[in-house]
């Protein structure tokens, strides 16, 4: 923060515009140090914890009377519970609802982590690389072993497109191959990517609003993106999880 | 704070605290993030799967079912109010009968006792009308004797008046024979 502040002097004595967008993403200690080793407390730590917070707030917390006639965020668990299991039971089926908590879990984080983001000066947990990796690779790999241990070799059956002309196959099987690979970086990818551009955008745009000519459309800028960013950070979780639940799917029902 | 920067210095940040490229991609990072995701995905799942989701499927399904029993009682109560509504149809019915029948009784009774009155009415006038048709007969018959006797004396005294000699047995055989036709 310091930091920040210094390098803003720095843009001021220079007299330019000077952007740092991306330094909102820079892991630092909590608690100072001199190195950031996988157990130190970082501002990663600070807003994870913030987002099981948010998590048990709403899901726990809020659902704690059990009223029969639910008060406001007893609603918004149930919304949130009767939106993910609709979701699952729509895809998966019914066998598919084991697996619910898994993915309840997969997007109670994701939805909460994006809207702690999108307050000011917050960290965003899920613009990272290496959380959406970890997320995106969990997935594929459950889904894989889950599409073997079910099905056998005949998960192979994803691969192999029986309704295709036999002399196609082997080609389409090539490019399912692929696309399956491609799966993880492409789930991973667009939820981080989306995030980050934009958060950077923002403040790209709050960069602009130091000349005072370009404030107040810089403003009307920040405010625009802002919107834009509330319903990003929703529907990135939403696209997150219906493509596992889609995953899913594919593991328990492998032919086409 | 100074030294938070300072020390935060790496391959990913420069001496200025400034992003050096993506944060994103800075590997020194990503055991820290890796770890504590891993932790907080544990905690939130075992929050979720130990208490939040069974309570608020128990919540959902409480829900439904008390539903379920309202709708079911509602539907008794209907049954019942259609029932009743039933009943109170048939004891009108059954009452609007009875006044028929209490008002065709009274009828028929008012109506046997006028036509009582009326034969016992009926029968009067006709003694009456025998007994007047009598004394008429009697007061005609008077009438008629009084004529006779009048029509006689009257006879013989004008026989008398014109000079004849009253004959009382001749008188009265003119008269009768007259009388009659």
């Amino acid at each position: 923060m310091a930091g920040q502040a210094e390098t803003a002097a720095d843009g001021a004595e220079k007299g330019g515009l000077v952007f740092h967008p991306m330094d909102q993403f820079i892991v630092k200690p909590l608690f100072g140090g001199d190195t950031i080793a996988w157990y130190t407390l970082t501002n990663v730590t600070l807003w994870l914890a913030l987002a099981v917070l948010a998590v048990v707030a709403l899901l726990v917390l809020g659902t704690s009377k059990r009223a029969i006639v639910p008060g406001r965020s007893q609603s918004i668990a149930e919304l949130a519970y009767g939106f993910i299991y609709k979701m699952v039971e729509d895809i998966c089926g019914k066998e598919g609802l084991k697996y619910f908590p898994y993915i309840m879990t997969l997007f109670m984080f994701i939805v909460s982590a994006n809207f702690l983001g999108l307050i000011p000066t917050a960290f965003t947990t899920t613009s990272h690389f290496a959380v959406t990796v970890v997320l995106a690779l969990a997935v594929f790999l459950t889904v894989t072993i889950l599409g073997f241990v079910k099905n056998g070799t005949a998960f192979l059956g994803l691969f192999w497109v029986s309704s295709a002309p036999l002399a196609l196959r082997p080609i389409l099987a090539v490019i399912e191959l692929i696309s399956y690979f491609v799966r993880p970086v492409s789930h991973s990818i667009r939820l981080a990517g989306n995030l980050m551009a934009g958060h950077a955008v923002i403040k790209v745009f709050a960069g602009f609003a130091a000349v005072a000519v370009i404030s107040p459309v810089s403003v009307l800028a920040i405010t625009a993106m802002f919107g834009l960013e509330v319903l990003v950070s929703f529907i990135q979780a939403y696209v997150f999880t219906i493509l596992t639940c889609v995953y899913l799917k594919d593991a328990l029902h492998p032919s086409h | 704070m100074a030294t938070d920067t300072t020390a935060a210095v790496g391959s990913c940040v420069d001496a200025g605290g400034s992003a050096i490229g993506m944060p994103q991609l800075c590997f020194e990072w990503f055991p820290n993030q890796i770890f504590w995701l891993v932790v907080t995905l544990v905690v939130i799942f075992l929050v979720l799967s130990r208490v939040a989701l069974p309570r608020i499927g128990a919540i959902l399904a409480e829900r439904q079912g008390t539903i379920t029993n309202d709708i079911a009682a509602a539907e008794d109560l209907k049954a019942r109010a259609a029932e009743a509504e039933k009943a109170y149809d048939k004891a009108l019915a059954d009452a609007r009968a009875e006044a028929q029948r209490i008002a065709a009784e009274t009828r028929a009774e008012i109506q046997a006792g006028l036509d009582d009155a009326i034969a016992k009415a009926d029968a009067e006038i006709a003694a009456k009308s025998a007994e007047s048709e009598k004394a008429i007969a009697e007061i005609r018959a008077g009438a008629l004797e009084s004529i006779e006797a009048v029509a006689k004396d009257t006879t013989g005294d004008i026989v008398t008046a014109l000079g004849g000699k009253a004959d009382a047995d001749a008188v009265t055989a003119a008269v009768d024979s007259r009388m009659k036709g």
